[in-house]
């Protein structure tokens, strides 16, 4: 089938969500196309976990249209369910059952023939690391054994659209590290992504379009780079002075930088050359406890948008 | 099984789960669920019987034991059902989120009740055989009639699980479980006819057996099985049993929507 305009995998005009009175997706309007990683960052109450609810058909809209893989969430849920994998932002695996069985009686839900199960959980279980453990109970596993085990759960019935909500949230490093090199291949495997996260960097790297969400707002979207280009400068300079001083030394430095930001344990400063700003903050007189000068990352234009910090 | 040419219900999907996972506790429910009402027979029918049927023989004009044979059916069903709807219900929503597992798949609010309460049902026939046959080999059996005992005990415990479940899905912790035993499943459990007729009862006490579920569920199953039933009398009882269970549904649809569904 080549659809020279084929429908987008999922498309919101004006989707609300509000719980009473509260409104916790404000009239957002978005398109995920097929293929496409997909991001929603955030800080906690963004309304990002409300979104991939109404998307995965499990929550009501509350306002506003929206279609996933041409249907309506109201009328076509179970439809739409069938062909959609979910990490939720909760777990909710059988810790008393055996990885495996975790595997078998979702793939059931699905009404996946016994042997197609058995097949695709050998894969999964290998692509989630985690065929050593095929045979042992869920509820010791660690924390990115069990995420990783929900991830594999979610792709069981081979869906056209995974959702992720926080896939990393809450793991160590090296587990997230991990979890998202499981990403990449899975994008590279053609499958649509559509993920929250805490994580800047991370996004940076998958996403090929995000949304900045806040109060139930998009405060920006776009292409990480387009984002990084539009919101921020090409470096930034960071500086630690003692506590206390931030403020002050900020004031001083006012026009070395396009842009200053103070946050409670360093100085920002904004800027196309790093080095030069460095050498100007120097030539002031002015000696920072430590001084760095790195790429400009989402996490500033996320700064820059929110007025605040995402992970600290 | 699937066969690929028809897509198996989304219910049966459900309760194929709660199938499923019962492979892992099946043998401590076996006590509960088998043992405990055999070894109340054993004790109360025949130890106990002997003694009463010396003194008096004729507890609603039969012996002790056949007396409260068809009783304990439908005070295990009873326990059963209510049990299963209990804690497995609450637990589904907050501790292992099952229910939740469901609804990110095909399955729909509905096929998760269904399911929930049709593994019960499933359970709840499976205990009623096993007792039926024990109570036979005790030589109890008195009447072909009987084989409808096994209905009406599955219809008793689906009486209460209905009912319960609608209610554990508005729980989020054990208290209302608590109060359903105390005030409850054991006072019925004594005072519904199981081990005395209701008519030993004070007057004022009678009325409120009438009314309780257990009362029809043990009436019901005693005349089954002794053959001592009457027509409208026993359709009396299925029917009260029956629109129980059924208004218990109707308000587990409210309830299960209403936690499951934001
Ligand atoms: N079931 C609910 N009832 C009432 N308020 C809710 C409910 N779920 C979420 N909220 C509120 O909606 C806002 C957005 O929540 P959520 O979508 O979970 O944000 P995020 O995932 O970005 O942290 C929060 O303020 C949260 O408290
Ligand atoms: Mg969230």
């Amino acid at each position: 089938m080549s659809d020279p305009h084929p429908e987008p995998m999922v498309l919101a005009r004006n989707l609300q969500k509000r719980f009473g009175e509260f409104v916790a997706v404000d009239s957002v309007d978005f398109e995920i196309e097929r293929g496409e990683a997909f991001g929603f960052l955030g800080p906690n109450g963004a309304g990002k976990t409300s979104t991939m609810r109404m998307i995965s058909c499990m929550s009501p809209v509350s306002g506003g249209t929206l279609r996933v893989l041409g249907m309506d969430p109201a009328t076509q849920g179970s439809r739409i369910r069938s062909r959609i994998g979910l990490v939720p932002q909760e777990d909710s695996l059988d810790l008393e059952l055996t990885v495996l069985d975790n595997l078998t009686v979702y793939g059931r839900y699905f009404d996946l023939p016994r042997p197609v199960i058995r097949e695709r959980a050998m894969r999964l279980l290998d692509f989630a690391q985690l065929t050593e453990r095929a045979h042992d109970r869920v509820d010791p596993l660690s924390g990115g054994m069990k995420r990783r085990l929900t991830i594999a759960r979610a792709l069981i019935s081979d869906p056209d659209l995974l959702i992720l909500d926080e896939p990393t949230t809450g793991l160590d490093p090296q587990a997230r590290h991990l979890l998202w090199d499981r990403l990449y291949r899975l994008k590279q495997d053609g499958v649509t992504l559509v993920i929250t996260t805490h994580y800047m960097d991370e996004a940076e790297q998958l996403c090929d379009r995000l949304v900045v969400m806040d109060h139930g707002r998009f405060a920006a979207e776009g292409a990480p780079s387009a984002l990084i280009a539009r919101y921020s400068t090409k470096e930034v300079v960071e500086l630690r002075f003692r506590s206390g001083e931030h403020a002050e030394v900020a004031r001083r430095l006012g026009d070395v930088a396009e842009r200053t930001e103070v946050l409670a344990d360093r100085l920002l400063l904004y800027t196309t050359d790093g080095d030069a700003t460095l050498a100007e903050v120097h030539r002031r007189g002015l000696v920072p406890e430590s001084a760095l000068v790195r790429r400009s990352t989402l996490e500033d234009v996320f700064l820059r948008l929110t007025g605040r910090t995402l992970v600290d | 099984m699937t066969t690929g040419l028809r897509p198996t219900p989304l219910w049966l999907r459900g309760l194929g789960y709660w199938a499923y996972q019962y492979k892992r506790t099946w043998r401590s429910s076996v006590t509960t669920s088998f043992l405990y009402p055999v070894l109340y027979l054993a004790a109360m029918g025949v130890g106990l019987g002997s003694l009463v049927d010396r003194h008096s023989h004729l507890v609603g004009g039969v012996p002790y034991l056949d007396f409260i044979a068809p009783g304990l059916l439908a005070a295990t069903a009873m326990q059963i059902g209510a049990n299963e709807a209990m804690y497995p219900v609450m637990g589904a929503i907050k501790w292992v989120r099952t229910y939740f597992a469901m609804l990110a798949t095909p399955l729909r609010v509905i096929d998760v009740l269904r399911g929930h309460l049709g593994w019960i049902a499933v359970r709840l026939m499976a205990v009623s055989a096993i007792y039926l046959g024990v109570v036979a080999a005790f030589g109890v059996i008195r009447s072909p009639l009987a084989i409808l005992a096994f209905p009406a005990a599955v219809v008793t415990g689906l009486s209460f699980a209905a009912p319960i479940a609608a209610f554990a899905a508005t729980q989020d912790d054990n208290v209302g479980f608590t109060s359903i035993y105390r005030l409850g499943l054991i006072p019925l459990f004594l005072f519904s006819g199981t081990f005395f007729p209701v008519t030993e009862l004070p007057d004022w006490l009678r009325p409120v057996a009438y009314a309780t579920p257990l009362y029809h569920g043990v009436d019901l199953c005693r005349g089954l099985v002794l053959g001592t039933a009457e027509l409208w009398p026993s359709i009396g009882d299925a029917a009260y049993l029956v629109i129980l269970t059924l208004v218990g549904y109707r308000l587990a649809r409210a309830t299960f929507t209403k936690r499951l569904v934001v």
